[in-house]
């Protein structure tokens, strides 16, 4: 049987109450008859030969580029870079994605001579990635070939030696990215498309660039006109990618481009009613939910943060792409609407959403205050195509906890940034011209940064600026569950439950209002008319 | 009269000190060394001397810590028992010529008001707060009024002051701005011996009474490029925002905010915590005087800073590692005196009335209490920040009709001087 699109229900009277995230947990909500509920499709089946098609793709790669092997030789120079710890999500099991194209890369690499092979992680300004890290993305026999001899490396867009300046583009943005990679005969960059906003140009042109080539594009101007995130042709922050990654092509910088798409089997057995629409759900889905909701109810915060980040996913690869980047592109983005895409008829007054507790940005950490909003009005509220989920001037209810609390180690900028800043003003231009060359600068946190596991010191300020279109677009935010305190630092209205939200918002939006819940994750492209 | 009165009485020291650590400070009122009395009036000691009757007196950090039983026995021999305690005084003159007038009273027990002649060098330079004859001449011992068996204090219904230590007070100053002079006068003494050199960025660590008038002070009298202020409680932050603050954090976020002020690195480890800073704050002013914030001071101060003290420290343990190695100036700062402003040399009385003017300091005053509720009192001042509160004083008026009636009544006929140049010249 393939499996079913996505589907939009609409509530009403027999309609099981709707399962909301809320971080470390879950919320059983009934929503109002009339509400529409947004799921995401069914996941697609795998690739039965996952490796098979990674082979095919290097020698049958697409747009203007060589098979790979014709571009591997002896003497040359190769550099293979690849995605974060901030994809995918949740990690997945092992072998990651990363690892099955890498040892391909590396067959061939081998078949051909090249002795000059370095990896590199692809940062950008997020944290360095912990041994452990490293070694379930790329798997023991790279990491073990590559680590102990210094040539895994992790992108360090603060040291000057390691950087390069290829040029300016014809709207005066600077292009900056790591030496090696620029200086390679060779740049191979391995990706995971998890979502539509990943690979094409932005891969090396933010993965692997400097804050002197990244504020173009991670501004609150930029992020304003990017409707959406995820809708490449539309945002500014994708055209800014892409005029640096042709520049960085002009420059002589040879690509070669490997992307992958990921189904949406996201979660393992045990949580498979996440997997499922309520009313699907068996005997045993129900006894799952509600024995996981109320334990997580009675678990301390730490102990339910390293239950939930302990989740590898059961993820199938559905699609492997590599040559010319903007050709390879495409058809990863058809790939992977085909999965994630969803037709939503018309806008709603309220979107509602459960946030999960996992961002780009704590794998292994906490999800601070900051990250939660990023999550909900950066990446949720871009979940679409079109037009929002949410009419101008609507209101947004995300569910989450929202603790105070912040990973000292991972995130030392944001509890200055969360504590400090947003104190005085939430402003986006105000924060950004008053404090984003402080924290760009900063140098105990670029020490953090190049030293440590810290995100950059200008990264929180990234974070807020991902709101930037949300805040434009909304007339209010509401926090359901939250730290009262730290949802009100963020200029956002906390509610202790879902029915309170839905008044404070008639205040906004006016008597009976429509309303969408957006059932993620698994993730979905919510393409609306 | 009634008075509140502290004895020499070891044990319900003890026993206050006791309460005081098990839980937290006023909590030993009841059973500590002070309680309220009928005694005599103090007697004039000479000729230069005057009654004055309490309006409004201040409980200031000093006198917590010694009903605490916590302040150091340093002190013994610079006071006498028993003592009234209340060096905050605004009062009206109850005798003589200038009978009903309103005075402050500066309360520095120096050789002039000791009758001692010729000064100690301190006195003669202007510095009569590091006179060093306190426990000598005409008088008992006693660094101040308010702890001199002979003068009396602020806690009761009557004590005495030589005319070198009343300032009068204009009419257009309310009771509660006059109360608000001594405090002031302390922090102006403070922020100048801090030496701020304009450009430089300076940190206030509490935002009590003293913190919030250093504050002020530090605002109005030195050019600092950023001014950071530490402050535990809502209506502490709010009033440290009103004074001028660049910046209001709370107590856990010194080491944090200071760093980020000054763009320096941390030290100890890469983990993110912020113990320790490599750099730091050019000067830092102490405003709580223990041990903790002694060593918070030491650890946001930059090498070559200056660390004053402006709260009163008792017997602390501190580590003085950083101090040495990083060449820390650690300062005093204890009372008043003569000021060197661009003008020239002034009484740091007559700068502090001005400071309380333009920064309405009278705002801080924000309970008040009649002797007979003295332990009440010293419960609230002793938790004031928590209750929403920064000066809490003794309110006498109710107490002394006859004199508040005396004063309206000297005021109407015009027999009290007007404008703030009696704060100048009257000692």
């Amino acid at each position: 049987m393939s499996p079913r699109p996505g589907f939009v229900l609409e509530v009403d009277r027999s309609t099981p109450p709707t399962m909301f995230w809320h971080g470390e947990g879950f919320r059983f909500e009934r929503l109002p008859e009339g509400a529409r509920v947004v799921y995401p499709p069914e996941p697609h089946d795998g690739l039965a030969d996952p490796d098979a098609t990674i082979r095919h793709a290097l020698e049958h790669p697409l747009g203007d580029s060589a098979p790979l092997s014709a571009l591997l030789h002896p003497g040359m120079r190769l550099t293979i870079a690849f995605d974060d710890v901030s994809l995918p999500l949740p990690p997945m099991r092992r072998p990651d994605i990363r690892q099955r194209v890498i040892e391909a890369v590396l067959d061939a690499a081998a078949a051909g001579g090249v002795d000059d092979v370095v990896l590199i992680a692809a940062l950008a300004l997020h944290r360095r990635m912990t041994d452990d890290e490293l070694r379930h993305a790329l798997g023991d026999r790279v990491f073990d070939a590559f680590a102990p001899h210094g040539l895994l490396t992790q992108h360090d867009a603060e040291d000057p030696a390691a950087l390069v300046h290829l040029g300016m583009t014809a709207e005066g943005e600077d292009v900056e990215i790591n030496r090696r990679a620029a200086e390679s005969d060779l740049l191979i960059y391995v990706n995971i498309n998890l979502s539509a906003m990943d690979g094409g140009h932005k891969s090396v042109a933010t993965g692997l660039a400097s804050y002197r080539s990244l504020r173009h594009h991670h501004n609150v101007r930029t992020l304003q006109h990017s409707r959406s995130l995820m809708d490449r042709h539309n945002s500014e922050m994708h055209s800014s990618n892409w005029r640096m990654g042709r520049l960085i092509k002009d420059a002589g910088v040879k690509i070669f481009q490997i992307e992958t798409t990921l189904n949406l089997d996201m979660f393992p057995s045990q949580f498979a009613f996440l997997q499922k629409r309520e009313w699907e759900w068996s005997l045993a889905d129900r006894a799952g939910f509600h024995a996981s909701r109320l334990a997580l109810e009675r678990t301390p915060p730490r102990l339910a943060r390293q239950i939930f980040q302990s989740i590898r996913s059961p993820y199938a690869v559905t699609s492997v792409q590599a040559g010319e980047v903007e050709a390879v592109h495409d058809v990863t983005l058809e790939n992977l609407f085909q999965q994630q895409l969803v037709s939503v008829e018309g806008q709603s007054d309220i979107l509602t959403m459960g946030l999960p507790y996992l961002s780009p940005y704590n794998v292994n950490s906490i999800m601070n205050p900051i990250l939660v909003a990023c999550l909900g009005l950066g990446y949720f509220f871009n979940l679409y195509r079109g037009r929002p989920l949410v009419r101008e001037g609507g209101v947004c209810i995300m569910s989450h906890p929202t603790p105070w609390a912040f990973h000292p180690v991972h995130h030392p900028s944001y509890i200055d940034f969360f504590e400090q800043v947003l104190a005085e003003t939430t402003d986006l231009l105000e924060i950004e011209k008053r404090y984003e060359q402080a924290f760009a600068t900063d140098p105990w946190y670029v020490h953090l940064y190049r030293t440590s596991n810290a995100y950059h010191g200008v990264h929180p300020l990234y974070m807020w600026y991902w709101c930037a279109h949300a805040l434009e677009h909304l007339g209010e935010v509401i926090i359901v569950g939250g730290d009262r305190a730290a949802v009100r630092r963020m200029g956002f209205k906390p509610a202790s439950t879902l029915a309170d939200a839905l008044e404070m918002a008639e205040d906004v939006v006016g008597r009976n209002p429509t309303i969408t819940h957006l059932h993620a994750p698994p993730l979905l492209v919510a393409d609306v008319s | 009269m009634k008075a509140l009165l502290v004895e020499r009485l070891p044990l319900r020291f003890a026993a206050a000190r006791l309460a005081s650590v098990v839980a937290g400070s006023g909590s030993g009122i009841a059973i500590g060394p002070l309680r309220i009395a009928e005694i005599d009036p103090p007697a004039l000691p000479g000729p230069l001397w005057h009654h004055v009757t309490p309006l409004l007196s201040g409980i200031c950090g000093s006198d917590l810590a010694t009903l605490d039983g916590t302040s150091s026995r340093y002190f013994e021999d610079i006071v006498t028992f028993p003592f009234v305690p209340g060096h905050e005084i605004v009062g009206v003159i109850s005798d003589g010529p200038d009978s009903g007038r309103r005075v402050v009273v500066e309360p520095v027990l120096s050789c002039v008001v000791r009758g001692i002649e010729p000064p100690c060098p301190s006195c003669a330079a202007g510095r009569t707060g590091a006179c060093e004859r306190i426990a000598f001449g005409e008088l008992r011992p006693g660094l101040q009024t308010g702890y001199c068996a002979d003068t009396g204090g602020g806690w009761s219904e009557e004590l005495v002051a030589h005319e070198a230590q009343v300032h009068f007070v204009p009419d257009a100053m309310s009771d509660e701005a006059a109360v608000m002079v001594e405090p002031a006068a302390c922090a102006i003494h403070a922020a100048l011996a801090g030496q701020v050199v304009p450009g430089e960025r300076v940190v206030v660590l509490g935002s009590g009474t003293v913190g919030l008038c250093t504050l002020a002070a530090l605002r109005r009298l030195t050019l600092p490029s950023t001014l950071l202020a530490v402050a535990k409680y809502r209506v502490q932050r709010r009033l440290a925002e009103d004074l001028g603050a660049d910046g209001v954090v709370a107590p856990s976020e010194v080491g944090r905010a200071v760093r980020r002020m000054t763009g320096t690195l941390a030290l100890g480890s890469t983990a993110g915590a912020i113990d320790r800073l490599a750099g730091g704050a050019d000067a830092v002013f102490d405003c709580v005087g223990s041990a903790r914030s002694i060593t918070e001071a030491l650890e946001v101060v930059r090498p070559g800073g200056r660390v004053v003290l402006v709260g009163m420290p008792g017997t602390v343990r501190v580590d003085l590692a950083p101090l040495w190695q990083r060449e820390v100036a650690l300062v005093g700062a204890y009372a008043y005196g003569t000021e060197e402003v661009p003008e020239g040399p002034r009484r740091t009385f007559a700068l502090a009335a001005e400071l309380v003017v333009q920064a309405q300091l009278e705002r801080l005053v924000s309970a008040y209490y009649p002797l007979q509720r003295y332990e009440e009192a010293i419960r609230h001042a002793a938790n004031a920040g928590r209750r929403g509160s920064v000066k809490v004083v003794f309110d006498l008026r109710r107490e002394n009709p006859s004199w508040r009636r005396a004063a309206a009544s000297a005021t109407a006929s015009g027999r009290v001087p007007r404008g703030e140049k009696k704060m100048e010249t009257s000692a």
